[in-house]
């Protein structure tokens, strides 16, 4: 089949192939139900994208620029790359493109209250960022191990005027923060907009977040057609639940010359139990309201994930990247802590660039591939993020 | 008729409420978990409600996940306690109801599970993160081995919701008294009236009431409105606190409450 048909995806079931659903507690189940008609509606409002074009232009400072990193292009001596720069959008991240839309969503839904999980704190700082200018109540969960690894998100977020709650349950990183976001947003679903910062959780959540990040590669398309006069050969990014990914594969999955690559946290290797590549080590199943890849033991048990990247330490994965991984469409590749490092470093000093260690994983599989290619081919690698966060643990 | 059902019918025949108490398996160990059924069953408990540990454990408040936590480092695993419900099963006649999140029975297998856990002597099982939209699977296979499904209804589900949750139901319903987690609360604000009353206009299955029900009086206040409650974090609150005998002691208390009416 043309892949995309997968622009057909999700089923009405919210499934994208055999991943996707809702598998979230009776009581958030009217209000997913509301959320899916509700979203369904402001897709083909054109008020409402008026407004949120406004934001991502004015506010956002969209489009983000598609940057010939020359530099790094010579000193590795093949393909000619491209940085998608996320990383100068307000905020500092793509996060911020899905928090305005369904922040916007949520005031025209009438809700007052915000609440969402963080990992790195991106998603938190971008969360908290939405909340202030469109005058949300803000409460964000925030893994305590990942509070000491990224501090300088903690205080951005205070002073946006979020609450941060440490989560202080399991590996206290985001996996707990996102148990904890559920069970407020079930305690207090009546009031309270659960903003999820990634392409997971129950439907429509995967698919909502996606449309907001796919900017990314819609801009991308029109930017590397103006720049090369042709679509790109690969198309790289960073996977942890997998948005800034879906972002940037979306626009592209009909068009089968251009080789899209995701790379997963190797952590400390693939053998040790320190790493979050669920989609290259693990099995199908239930987590966070969705069914998709997880890492798991035997028992259905849930793993705690590792990676040096507090943004990409998640035992599960968005249920599109699942699919894209069955189908073959997408390949699915990891970076150690070790190779994210040595990129972070290298782009830093070549092209003046701070990556976040997140996008430092994509570049890694892109330091490894560009020498072997031709100097012809063209690779666009999604910076998604900054990496001032990570001065202190790197 | 299963020993739900069968159950429900004898204390409707005596003019009583049930008491369904909630254990988390292999807390403190699957042993001393084992002999805890079998007390609370001694103490007036009418169904047994045991906890299958998560890692993630999303409907649960403090109390439950602190006892599924340390359930999990202890070791515990589906098959323990299916060994564990067995060996109550030799002793006792009680219902046992299994409350598993959805992961590890689909691990399992949901033919395997529900095959497995009605050999051992399982009658019934929750899933709290399983809604009507994707519970067919799980009907199927529970069906087959003669296992009740109990589906939730919560606060927020609305009359057609209800009627067709209550359609695909058995052994009883339960009615989750607040929005929100597992765990005590001081008072329960949600019109509960309106709710069991739609609930009871969709099914003649007996409706239960859980979440929130910690001590004798809010129990006696739900009593008029369903066949029985569960308590469940209260209890659990008491075994962590190694209080087994006042965990016993609140069995009878909520028992003799509910039964007054």
């Amino acid at each position: 089949m043309s892949i995309y048909s997968i622009h057909a995806l999700p089923d009405e079931r919210g499934y994208f192939g055999d991943y996707g659903g809702r598998f979230v507690p009776e009581t958030l189940m009217p209000s997913l139900l509301e959320l899916e008609a509700f979203y369904a509606r402001l897709k083909s409002d054109e008020s409402f994208q008026e407004e949120l074009n406004y934001y991502l232009n004015d506010y956002v400072g969209r489009p983000s620029p598609l940057y010939f990193a020359s530099r790094l292009t010579a000193s590795l001596g093949g393909a000619r790359i491209y940085l998608k720069r996320e990383d100068l959008n307000h905020t500092g991240s793509h996060k911020i493109n899905n928090t305005l839309g369904q922040g916007l969503l949520a005031k025209r839904m009438g809700k007052r209250r915000i609440i969402a999980e963080t990992g790195a704190g991106q998603h938190g700082v971008a969360t908290a960022t939405a909340a202030a200018l469109l005058e949300f109540d803000c409460e964000i969960y925030m893994g305590e191990e990942d509070i000491l690894r990224q501090g300088l998100n903690v205080k951005r977020m205070e002073l946006l005027g979020a609450k941060v709650n440490p989560v202080y349950s399991g590996g206290r990183t985001l996996k707990d923060a996102m148990n904890e976001a559920i069970r407020d947003w079930v305690t207090n679903v009546d009031s309270t907009y659960y903003l999820l910062g990634s392409v997971g959780g129950p439907h429509p959540y995967p698919m909502m977040v996606r449309d907001f990040q796919s900017i990314i590669g819609r801009e991308t398309r029109q930017q590397i057609i103006e720049a090369e006069g042709r679509l790109p050969d690969y198309i790289v990014a960073c996977v942890g639940g997998g948005s800034n990914a879906m972002g940037i594969f979306y626009p592209f999955l009909n068009d089968g010359g251009v080789k899209l690559i995701g790379v997963e946290a190797a952590g400390r290797g693939l053998q040790s139990d320190k790493h979050a590549a669920t989609l290259n080590c693990g099995r199908p199943g239930t987590l966070h309201g969705s069914y998709s890849l997880v890492l798991q033991n035997g028992e259905g048990q849930i793993q705690n994930a590792y990676s040096i990247a507090a943004g990409l330490d998640y035992p599960g994965v968005g249920p599109e990247h699942s699919y894209l991984l069955k189908s073959g469409r997408v390949t699915y590749t990891t970076a150690h802590d070790d190779d994210a490092l040595e990129a972070f470093y290298q782009l830093s000093r070549v092209e003046g660039i701070i990556p976040a260690l997140e996008s430092a994983h994509a570049l890694a599989e892109v330091i490894r591939l560009a020498p072997a290619l031709s100097r012809e081919a063209v690779m666009v690698v999604n910076l998604s993020g900054r990496g001032d966060k990570d001065v202190d643990s790197v | 008729m299963s020993r739900i059902r069968e159950r429900f019918k004898v204390l409707t025949g005596r003019g009583e409420k049930a008491l369904v108490a909630y254990i988390t398996g292999g807390y403190p160990s699957l042993e001393v978990a084992g002999q805890m059924v079998l007390g609370l069953a001694e103490c007036g408990a009418d169904i047994i409600e045991i906890g299958v540990p998560f890692s993630d454990p999303i409907a649960d408040g403090p109390v439950i996940q602190t006892a599924s936590y340390q359930a999990l480092q202890g070791g515990v695993t589906v098959a323990g306690i299916l060994e564990m419900v067995q060996r109550v099963r030799q002793q006792s006649s009680i219902p046992l109801v299994l409350m598993s999140y959805y992961n590890p029975i689909l691990q399992m297998g949901l033919q395997e599970f529900c095959y497995q856990a009605a050999r051992s002597g399982v009658d019934g099982l929750i899933v709290p993160e399983l809604p009507r939209e994707e519970s067919l699977p799980l009907l199927q296979a529970a069906e087959q081995a003669a296992i009740d499904v109990v589906p939730l209804v919560a606060p927020t589900s609305n009359r057609e919701r209800i009627a067709a949750i209550c359609a695909r139901a058995r052994g009883f319903v339960y009615c989750v008294s607040v929005t929100g987690i597992t765990g005590e609360r001081e008072e329960i604000n949600t019109d509960l009236a309106s709710l069991t009353d739609t609930i009871r206009k969709c099914t003649d299955l007996p409706l239960v009431i859980g979440f929130g029900v910690g001590n004798a009086n809010t129990a006696r206040n739900l009593a008029p409105l369903c066949d029985g409650v569960v308590v469940g974090s209260a209890l659990m609150r008491l075994i962590i606190g190694d209080s087994f005998d006042r965990a016993g002691e609140l069995v009878r208390e909520i028992k003799s409450a509910i039964n007054r009416q």
